[in-house]
This record gives C-alpha cells, sequence and structure tokens, in this order.
C-alpha cells in the first residue's frame, strides 16, 4: 500500500472534501506544489488556480480555489480557501456565460475566477 | 348579548389573533436557530484550521507585523458592535449595546478615542438617536450573514489598523458580539481582535501543549502572515456574525414563546369573566322575569276583591 495523506479541503462556510489521497498538487504565489506523504511542513499562500488531488483509490479530485493557504504537517494536508468548488460542482454553461460578461465589463478579478472554474472543469 | 360581554368577546378574540401570531414567529425562530446553528458548526474547520496557521507562523518565526504588534501607546481604537435588524428578540440588543458602551467607557478612560462601526439597524438607530458619531455601519444582512458579509464588513477595519494613527487609523480592533452559549443563554461579550495576542490564539489552538512542527513558508513568513491576518479576522467577524444570528433567533424564540404563554393566561383570564358576565346576565333576567310574574301574581289577586 502506497503512503497516504489525509487532505482536508475547507472553504470559509463548509468543508468541500476530506479523504486520503497520495499526492497533492496547488498553486502557490511561487509556482505550482507537489505534496505527497511524508512532505516537510509546509505553509503557503495559494494563487487562485485549479487543485488536484490523487485520491489512495486512484481516482482524482479537482477544485477550483479561489485564494487561501496550504498547509501540511504530521502527514496531514490542509488547504483553506475562501471560496473553493469541485470540479463536478462547476456549472460550465454558467461559467462561460460568466466568462463571456466578465470580459466584456472588464472586470478581471471575475475573468480569472470563471477561468479557473473552467480549468478546473476541463481537467475532470 | 350584554354590553359587557360582548367586550370581553371581542378582547378574547384580538388576544387569540395575537397569540397566533406570536405562536408562528416562536416556530419561525425555532427553525432559524438550528440552521444559523449549522452554519456556525460548517464555518468551525476553517476558522480552526486558519488559527493553526496563524499561530504556527507566529511562532515559528519572528516576524513584526503590524497587526500582531502592540502600539507603545495607543490612542485610536475601533469597537465593533454586531446588534440585529429587527427586534422583538427582548434584551438581545440591549444587551449587546450596553456591552459595547460599557467597553468604550473602559476605552475612553484608558485615554484612547473610540470610533464606533455597527453592524445591524438597531444598534444604528440607537446610536443615531442619541447622536453620536458611527464610522461605519451595515445593515440588511444580520438574519443570514455570508462570508462575502463578512469581508465587506472587515474590509474597512483592516483598513483602518493598517494606517498610521496620525492619518486617522486605529491601533486597536474591539468586537463586541452575544456568544452563542446554548438555547437557553446567550451573552454579550467583547473580545480585542486585534493586535493579536499570540499565546492566547496558541492556546485555542493547542491546548495541550502539542508542539508545532518547525514550517517552510512558501514564499516566506512576512508574505504568508500578510495574507494570513486579514483572513483570521474576516474568519473571526464571520464567526461573531453567525453567532450572533444564532443568538438573536434563540432570543426571539424565548421572547414569542413568553409572549405565547401570556396570550394564553390572558384568554383564560378572558374567558373566565366572560362567563362570569354570562351568568349574572342569566342570573339577573331570572330574577327580573320572577319579580315581574310575582308583581303580576299580586296585582291580579288584589283586582278580584
Amino acid at each position: 500500500m502506497a503512503a497516504e495523506l489525509h487532505v482536508e479541503l475547507v472553504a470559509a462556510d463548509r468543508q468541500v472534501w476530506s479523504g486520503e489521497a497520495t499526492l497533492v498538487v496547488a498553486r502557490t504565489t511561487s509556482g505550482d506544489i507537489g505534496v505527497m506523504p511524508g512532505h516537510q511542513p509546509l505553509l503557503g499562500v495559494l494563487e487562485s488556480g485549479p487543485v488536484t488531488i490523487r485520491t489512495s483509490e486512484g481516482g482524482t479530485v479537482v477544485a477550483a480555489v479561489h485564494g487561501g493557504f496550504i498547509s501540511f504537517a504530521d502527514n496531514k494536508l490542509s488547504l483553506l480557501a475562501e471560496i473553493a468548488e469541485l470540479s463536478d460542482e462547476i456549472d460550465v454553461q454558467r461559467t462561460e456565460r460568466e466568462l463571456e460578461r466578465a470580459k466584456a465589463e472588464g472586470d478581471a478579478a471575475a475573468e480569472r475566477r470563471a477561468d479557473v472554474r473552467l480549468r478546473a472543469a476541463a481537467a475532470r | 348579548m350584554g354590553a359587557q360581554l360582548r367586550v370581553y368577546k371581542r378582547r378574547i378574540r384580538s388576544v387569540s389573533a395575537t397569540k397566533k401570531i406570536t405562536k408562528a414567529m416562536e416556530m419561525i425562530a425555532a427553525s432559524r436557530v438550528v440552521k444559523a446553528q449549522r452554519k456556525v458548526a460548517a464555518s468551525t474547520p476553517y476558522a480552526t484550521e486558519l488559527t493553526r496557521a496563524v499561530t504556527a507562523v507566529g511562532t515559528g518565526s519572528n516576524t513584526k507585523h503590524p497587526l500582531t504588534t502592540e502600539a507603545e501607546n495607543p490612542t485610536r481604537a475601533a469597537v465593533l458592535l454586531l446588534t440585529s435588524d429587527r427586534g422583538l428578540a427582548g434584551a438581545f440588543n440591549s444587551n449587546a449595546i450596553k456591552a459595547a458602551e460599557q467597553l468604550t467607557e473602559r476605552l475612553e478612560r484608558e485615554g484612547k478615542q473610540v470610533d464606533t462601526y455597527i453592524v445591524g439597524r438597531r444598534g444604528v438607530a440607537h446610536y443615531n438617536f442619541r447622536e453620536r458619531v458611527i464610522a461605519e455601519s451595515w445593515t440588511g444582512f444580520t438574519d443570514e450573514p455570508t462570508y462575502a458579509d463578512a469581508k465587506k464588513v472587515a474590509a474597512p477595519l483592516i483598513e483602518a489598523i493598517e494606517k498610521e494613527t496620525a492619518d486617522g487609523g486605529v491601533d486597536e480592533l474591539h468586537i463586541v458580539y452575544t456568544e452563542f452559549v446554548s438555547m437557553m443563554t446567550q451573552t454579550a461579550l467583547d473580545a480585542r481582535l486585534l493586535p493579536l495576542r499570540l499565546d492566547e490564539v496558541a492556546e485555542e489552538a493547542a491546548p495541550k501543549g502539542e508542539i508545532l512542527p518547525l514550517y517552510d513558508f512558501e514564499p516566506s513568513a512576512e508574505d504568508v502572515l500578510d495574507a494570513l491576518l486579514p483572513r483570521y479576522v474576516e474568519s473571526r467577524i464571520y464567526n461573531a456574525l453567525l453567532q450572533s444570528a444564532a443568538s438573536k433567533h434563540a432570543a426571539t424564540r424565548r421572547a414569542m414563546k413568553s409572549a405565547t404563554d401570556n396570550a394564553g393566561e390572558l384568554i383564560n383570564t378572558l374567558s373566565r369573566l366572560a362567563n362570569a358576565a354570562r351568568q349574572a346576565e342569566i342570573t339577573q333576567e331570572i330574577s327580573e322575569i320572577v319579580g315581574g310574574a310575582s308583581a303580576l301574581a299580586d296585582a291580579t289577586a288584589g283586582s278580584d276583591r
């Protein structure tokens, strides 16, 4: 059995996902980072971006995370985000509409949020 | 029907209508308390993880940050008061306002100038009526606060604390809210949010003397702390908003329950009075008839002779 780490993905108002994983890839302000079991204790600032969790059953969970933190210690990984959505919770058509609207209004933040959502949905 | 009886009947009708309304409000509040409690529980994992992270940075590095260092000579403080938009909640709002006033008084005695920030229409009305200055206020979301609302409230407060005191910034941030202890107990209390007392936060995060690991900070401890602290404040304000909402619903439920009970008692008393009035009327009618009949009988007996 491969080594596992426990992952908790929590948003400000709910727990989004929790379970065992073998690899977590997230984007911090200084670049993508992959965390495997036994990693050195880590505390980093997350960029908006998709987070990929490879579960111990061999599946993949992708979530769109908008800002937040990654913290890893004692084989426990917490992903804290103000807003986080799993890729299967994302409504692609609605997000595309949002992206178009954000582009039309020149709202850079909304555009990036919609873009992250779409990328997470595409990676599922 | 006699006039008195009619008056009683009318009052009973109006009290029963009131009772129906308060009963409905009680049930609505009861269901909302449960919902609000669930929201408090749902926000707990984020808050605990965030507290852990703040402690990790605070104790694992020697970073100095304006949000964790105490000003040598604090002269200005901000007080955030959480009240509700609607009343009918017993002493809920007046307790919170009283706590805020006591805190303000204490801070002023310590020689600090106090800026008041208010959430909820009740608090705003109280301060406006007394013509006191409000630095900023927010209304309209106290029943079901969302994280976005907490962010909206936190933004100007964080901005104020980051500014230099001479430019209108503040040195301290206090919050007054109603803690939801249980369905029956809610206490208004004040807490200092900033500057952070790291030892207190550490105690909250790891009460059993657990030793936190040495973290690798990405990109650097300063940057992490910079990003963490505003989030920490937001999450604390969010938690306070949720607790206040739960407390408000619990207070409403209790107030409405006693209103319903009182209405029930009033209906009982009034129906007894109405029964007595009806009985008195009947008795009077009977004695009138009997009196009339015997007077008639006397009269006819006299004319026979």
